[in-house]
Formats: C-alpha cells, structure tokens, sequence
C-alpha cells in the first residue's frame, strides 16, 4: 500500500457522481451543509417576510399566496421556525464549517468515518424534503410551531394543518436527529483520534473546541429528541395517549386520556435547551478565531475560554425547566431552574470579556468578517442581556407569551449564529474557492443587516413589556394592541431592506466564486493549518504529508519574532507553553 | 467505516495518540451508545412519569406471562455469553468458531424475538391493545385485560412501546451481526425472512407490516455492504460485540420495570 493511502483512507474520486453528489470527502461534504443552509435560509426567510407583511396588511392580497389566513400564518411560523433552528442553526456552522474546516485545522485528511459523513448529509437533506413536503399536502403546514406542543402536535383533528403535515414535521424531525447524530459522533471521534502530531489539546482552535463540544451537545440532546418524536407518532397514529389527557375537540370526546402534555414539554425542552447551544457554540468559536486573528494579539484567556465553553455546555443541559414557568411547576423547581439558568450568564460573561480583551489595545484590522465578529458579539451582548430577565419566573410569567420573548432569542440565537456564519463564510471563502469576496459589498452587507436587525428585533422588547402577544395573526382586533401597531409597522419596513441586503451578499457570494479577487494560501496572515496548505485545499488536506504542530493556535505578536504571526507548523525555535 | 483509523495503526507516528487509546470504529460506537442509551433513557423516563401519574396502576400479568418472558431473558443472556465466545475467537483468529459463535447468538436473538411476537399476539388476542390494533377474530378477550386497556390506556401504550422498540434494536442487532458473518450472502437470507415472516403472519397481526423492517433493513444493508465491501475483521466483531451486549443491558431495565413490577402477585 502506498503511503499516501496509509494517510488517507479513500482515493480521490474520479466521476462526476462520486466527486460532487455522494462524494466522501469531508469538503466536498460541508459545502453540500452548507449550501442547503443557504437554501434554507432563503426559504425561511420569505416565510418570515410573508408573516411581516401579514402583520401589518392583514387582508393583502398577495402573489402566489393570496391572502393570509390564521391558520396559514401559523403554519408559516411554523415553517419558519423549523426551518431556521434546525435546517439553517444547526446545518451551517456545525455541519457546514465544521466538517469542512476541522479535520483541516487538527492535520487530518478526512473525518474518521467518511461514509458515515456522507449518509449524514443525504439523511439531512432527505429530512428537508420531507419537512418541506408539508407545505404541499392536504391541510398545508402544521400550526404547532417549532416546539411541537402536545395536545395540538398531537391531535390530527386539531386543526387543518394537524393532519398529514405534522406527520410529515414530524417525520422530518425524526430523521433530522438520525442524521445529527451520525454527525456528531463523527465529530467527536474525529477529534479525538485524527490530531496531528502536536495538536494537543491545549493546542486546538477555539473553533475546533466549539464544534467538538457542539458535537457532544448534539449527540446527548438528539438522542431524547428522537424519543420524544417517537412517542408523538405513536399518539397521533397507533392511539396511544403519552401527551394526551382526555380532551374534548370541537365537541367529540377524543379517545384518548391520562396523558400528559408536560411530558412533551420535559422532553422536548432536555433537547430544546441544549439546541440552543448546539445553534450558537459554532459562533463564538468563530468570533474567538476571527477577532484574535484581526487584532493580531492572542486570544486573551484561551484556557478560560475553553472552559467556558465546557461550561456553558454542562450547564446547557440544566436549566430545560426555564422553558415551563407558564406550566405551573414547583416554585423549587423553578427557583433552582432559575438559579443555574443565571449561573449560565458566569460563562457567557467570560467569554465576552475575553472577546472585547482581547481586542483592547490591539493592532485591529477591520476587514468585513472582522465586522461580521464584533457583530457577533455585540448581538451575543443585546440578545443576552434580557436572558436574566426571563430566567426568573416572576418576569417570566408576563413576558412569556409575548413580544419580548421573542426579540430575546432572536437576537441572541437566530442573528448572533447567523453574524456568525457570515463571519465564517467572508473569513473562510478565499480558503475554499480561492477567491476573495468583495470587501465593499461585504460592508454595505455588514452595516445594513447590524442596524436592520436591531431595528427589527429592539422594538419586540418594548411590544413585548407593553403586552403585545406572540403569536397572533392579527392584532387590528384588540383596542390595546392596535396602539401598537406603528412599531410593528416601522419592523416590517425594517425588514424590507434587511432582507434586500441579504440579496447582496447573495449576488456576492456566487459573482465572487467567478470574478473576486484571487487570494494567496493566507491572506489573512492567520496562524492555524488550514492557511498552510494549498487553495483549494487538495483531496487528502495536506497533499499527502501530515503537519507536524509546534505552536499553539494563537501566536500573534511575539516579542522577538519575525513577523506579526507565527503559523502552527512554524519550527518551535522559541520556548513555546 | 473507521477506515482512517484502521490505517491509522500504520502511521500512528503521524498523529497524536488517541486519547482512550482505542481505535475510531470502537469509540465510535461507545459514543453511538451513549447516545441511543439517552433515547432508551427518555422512553424510561416517559413510562415512570405515565406510572407514577397515574392512580392504581394495573398489575395484570399472569405468571404465563412471566415464564415467557423469563424464557426470553434466558435466550438473551446466553447470547450475550455466545457474542462473548465470538469476539474471544475473532481475537484468537479462528474465523469458522468467530462465524459459529455469531450464528449461536443471532439464533438466540431471533429466539427471542420470535417469542416476544408470540407474547404480544396473546396479549392482544386477551385484550391488552392499542386503540389501532385490530381484534384478534375467533378469540375472546379477558375482561381483565381488556379493561385495562380501557381505563389505563397509558399501561398498553407503555408497554408496546417500551418492548417494540427493544424488540426493533434486537433485530437491526442480528441483522448486524448477520452481516458481520456472512456479508453479502446475508442479504438473500434477509429478504428469505422477511417474505416468511409477512406471510406467516395473519394480517390482523402488528408483525404483518412490522415484517417489512427486515425488508428495509435488507435495503439499508445493501447499501452499507455496496459501499464498504470489505472483510470484517476482529475490531467489527468487537464492536458489533458492544452493540449487543447494550442491547441487552437495556433489557436488563425493562424487564422488571414492565413485567416484573406489573405482576398480579405484587
């Protein structure tokens, strides 16, 4: 056996098929996560764009859709919700980034199951076309949005969209955790047994640290999640009563009895919780490489932050019962879930402190992905800070149900790991495709999507405190929430050219594949093993060797050396540690 | 599928050594464990909390019941003891006693499903039923448990779904280690078992439409085989060995949680 087969396990592959479609090589694979993202992104998107509308012209008539009907907005938020939390969150800078960049950043040629890599995204892939199939059958989208309450998820005569569709949700959902979690052992193994010589564990990227640990966040979480879903079909197909009481739905007494609704909310929200983590670790990963790299200091803090990220993750998966306030549990249970749920602010705080240190005093370069991280954190910051209000019951009981709840998660989870997926992709494109994006669109993108989306998502707080509910397709009804309507008025025009500007960064993505400009192995004079190997890199990483690592991930202005960075494979000619 | 770390063994200089000091495949399936003990986790966690909210919970089962399902135990144990025999050869290299040894245990693992089926069709013939489970013709169901399936309806559903899924990984288990022994030759054998299994069963029987697991199984399996035709070695026979004995475990918990504590005599 040759030696470059001893190193990488698969040869390259040659027909079209096998190199492009059910390809095994890890690269070829996230850029497949990440393309579906971007489909789905886009997808989820209109939906919200539809809503909006929806919002403040309730009797619009509008293209392709006509007009919107409660039950149509709320399968709309469904969708929407779905879509953005599983299919775009979890998909790109786990999936997507993940499996691209980290067997490159720890040296090695592939994940450690390469066909277990592929079956992941096409099990993904296949969970997207069922999930998208709801929209079409009789009775349209399911009305129970992305957390799937029980009775509604669970009655098919509950409504119209509680038929078909959300088996067909359900389903989707069922496989996308098959497929999670095929991914997240991956993951796991890969970083466990591929680093190169060197790599310890002290030496890894923060970006490798977060997919590692969004891996284990994932392969707990999902699991419980399968369950759940499991259950939920047997309900709504075999006549079982797990989440069922004895209900009465338009007048007929359902068969079912001495289920119990909060039993979906347990389990549900054991996975819930830590999917939030699962949607944003990959973004502070990222935030962490970039502002280290274009501040050109290190990382201040780097075993902190490791340990944050621990942390976070350990806590993450303690404090599902902040979820359940409304559901009238124990004020123990509530005050301990209250508790570590403030706690988890220790580490966030951490890692913000150490994000903003490490810029201060800084040589700071202040390129577009650079822009997209401090965006990151100043999202993380905004979005954060009302999560001590609603950790405590007393606050949480009013704002639950309201605005406010979801102006918090979404700046801190859909934006915040949206900047940092947009970091990723303006900091990662030249190494992928060779090619720089363009840096004046990038910043047009930038400055529109930071102050469009605080336009949208700051006045929820206020709607959200003076009462306005969520949920509700129309608000002309109600005396006191028609006052509102203004607000909701001035986020929808927000949302206009928020969204236009995410056709920017399309048209920049794809015209800059073809005509940007070209772009050395390093053009971000950064320091970790994905900038020492070729562009694109080539089927086995590294081009048949494996790098042998001297240096730790962040070694930016070192007394004495010869340049501003010292790349991981640099000779250790310094003391190093 | 851990092709790389297979390799690995090869240029371990290249690498830093793996932190349990075990190859990828077997950690791997550890992880995938870990996790799927999480699903087994959440369906326990679902039986005690519909147990514990609910007021006189049945205990119906006879000891007909408990001889059979002791009888089970028994297959399943004995398995484990075959699996262990199997990766002991596989260590030793004796690959006729490694094929032997699966054999046994794959046998010992139909066993048991075969007469887990037949537990669940008495019970559904008595009455112990879920609202879709269409009546067992020319039998007549006992009062007792057909009462329990009306007034406790959470007993049934528990029950079928604790042991279907169980009863589910204990057969993915032998399809498994069918395919471990036997490869490709398995697959004809697997579409032999799935065509009797759905003609010998009536169509009122949950195994009728339950039969065409085996059918995708035997898809899956294909494909599995088709892109990684290999001989398995002794770590796949380990590995494999791992996944059976969880199996097992599993059942060690679900034994006296659904049978045991659900006795009349209690």
């Amino acid at each position: 056996m040759a030696s470059t087969d001893l190193v990488h396990a698969h040869a390259a592959p040659q027909g079209f098929i096998r190199k492009y479609i059910f390809s095994l090589d890890h690269k070829v694979i996230g850029l497949q996560y990440y393309f579906l993202a971007l489909i789905a992104v886009f997808t989820g998107m209109f939906l919200s764009l539809l809503m909006r509308i929806h919002l403040i012209w309730p009797t619009a008539q509008l293209p392709l859709v006509g007009e919107i009907k409660p039950e149509t907005y709320l399968g709309l938020l469904t969708m929407h919700g779905t879509i953005m939390v599983f299919f775009v969150l979890t998909t790109a800078p786990q999936s997507g980034f993940g499996n691209y960049f980290l067997p490159i950043q720890i040296g090695a040629p592939d994940m450690a199951f390469p066909v277990l890599n592929m079956l992941s995204f096409w099990t993904t892939f296949v969970a997207f076309v069922v999930l998208i199939s709801a929209f079409f059958v009789g009775g349209g989208a399911p009305l129970h949005g992305w957390t799937g309450y029980a009775p509604l998820s669970a009655l098919p005569n509950a409504g119209p969209g509680q038929q078909l569709g959300a088996d067909l949700w359900i389903t989707s959902i069922a496989i996308f955790c098959v497929a999670s979690l095929m991914g997240a052992l991956n993951f796991i193994t890969t970083t466990l047994d591929l680093r190169a010589k060197g790599m310890t564990l002290m030496r890894m990227p923060l970006t490798v640290w977060a997919w590692f640990i969004t891996a284990i966040l994932g392969l707990l979480a999902f699991g419980v999640l399968l369950s759940a879903g499991i259950l939920l079909l047997l309900d709504r197909n075999l006549g079982t009563s797990f989440y069922v009481p004895l209900v009465v739905v338009n007048g007929q007494v359902m068969g079912h009895r001495g289920g119990s609704p909060l039993l979906w909310q347990h389990l549900f929200w054991f996975f819930g919780h830590p999917e939030v983590y699962i949607a944003i670790l990959p973004g502070m990963g990222v935030a962490s490489q970039l502002i280290s790299t274009f501040s050109r200091k290190p990382i201040f803090g780097y075993r902190a932050m490791v340990y944050a990220l621990m942390a976070i993750g350990f806590m993450g998966f303690m404090v599902w019962g902040h979820h359940m306030f409304m559901s009238g549990m124990s004020p123990y249970s509530a005050f301990a879930f209250s508790l570590m749920t403030m706690a988890i602010g220790v580490p966030s705080a951490i890692k913000t402190f150490n994000w903003l240190g490490t810029i201060w005093g800084g040589k700071v370069r202040l390129y577009s992905p650079m822009l997209f991280a401090i965006g990151f954190v100043s999202l993380f910051v905004s979005g954060g800070l009302s999560g001590p209000f609603l950790a405590q019951p007393v606050l949480d009981i009013p704002l639950h149900d309201t605005y406010f709840v979801v102006g918090h998660f979404h700046l801190i989870m859909g934006v915040a790991a949206i900047f940092g997926i947009f970091a990723a992709t303006y900091y990662w494109f030249p190494k992928m495709f060779g090619r720089k994006m363009n840096e004046t669109l990038a910043k047009v993108h930038f400055f529109v999507t930071l102050l469009g989306t605080y336009a949208i998502f700051m006045p929820m707080h206020y709607l959200g405190m003076a009462g306005q509910t969520r949920r509700y397709s129309q608000f002309t009804e109600v005396a006191y929430q028609t006052k509102l309507i203004p607000l909701q008025t001035f986020m929808t025009y927000a949302a206009f050219v928020t969204i236009a500007v995410q056709l920017v960064f399309l048209f920049n993505l794809f015209w800059s594949m073809k005509k940007g400009e070209k772009a050395s192995d390093n053009p971000w004079e950064a320091t970790t093993l994905e900038w020492t190997t070729a562009t694109p890199p080539p089927h086995d990483n590294f081009g048949g060797r494996t790098p042998v690592v001297n240096h730790g991930p962040y070694e930016y202005s070192v007394p004495g050396a010869a340049r501003d960075y010292t790349m991981q494979t640099d000779p250790a000619t310094a003391p190093v540690d | 599928m851990a092709d790389v770390a297979v390799e690995q063994h090869g240029v371990a200089a290249a690498y830093e050594p793996s932190l349990f000091g075990t190859y990828s495949k077997k950690i791997g399936m550890w992880l995938f464990l870990l996790s799927d003990s999480l699903t087994f986790g959440a369906l326990l966690y679902a039986y005690s909390y519909g147990r514990i909210s609910t007021p006189n919970w049945p205990t119906p089962f006879h000891s007909e019941s408990i001889r059979n399902a002791t009888l089970m135990t028994a297959f399943l144990l004995t398995s484990s003891l075959t699996m262990v025999l199997a990766v002991r050869a596989s260590v030793f290299g004796k690959g006729k006693a490694v094929r032997g040894w699966l054999l046994a245990t794959m046998a010992c693992g139909t066993a048991f499903v075969i007469l887990h089926g037949h537990e669940w069709s008495n019970l559904i013939a008595e009455g112990l039923t879920l609202p879709v489970f269409p009546a067992v013709p020319g039998h007549e169901a006992s009062k007792e448990f057909a009462n329990v399936s009306r007034t406790v309806p959470q007993f049934p559903a528990t029950f079928f779904g604790l042991t279907g899924m169980h009863m589910l990984h204990v057969t993915l288990g032998v399809i498994y280690l069918g395919i471990v022994a036997l490869r490709k030759k398995f697959i004809p054998i697997l579409l032999g078992l799935w065509l009797v299994a759905w003609l010998a069963t009536p169509s009122y029987s949950p195994f009728h439409y339950g039969a065409h697991v085996l059918l995708l199984a035997a898809i899956a399996a294909s494909v599995i085989v088709f892109l990684k035709p290999k001989v398995y070695d002794s770590s796949d026979v380990e590995v494999a060995g791992l996944y059976w004995h969880f199996v097992d475990l599993v059942w060690m918990f679900i034994f006296p949680l659904v049978y045991l504590m659900s006795t009349r005599i209690l």
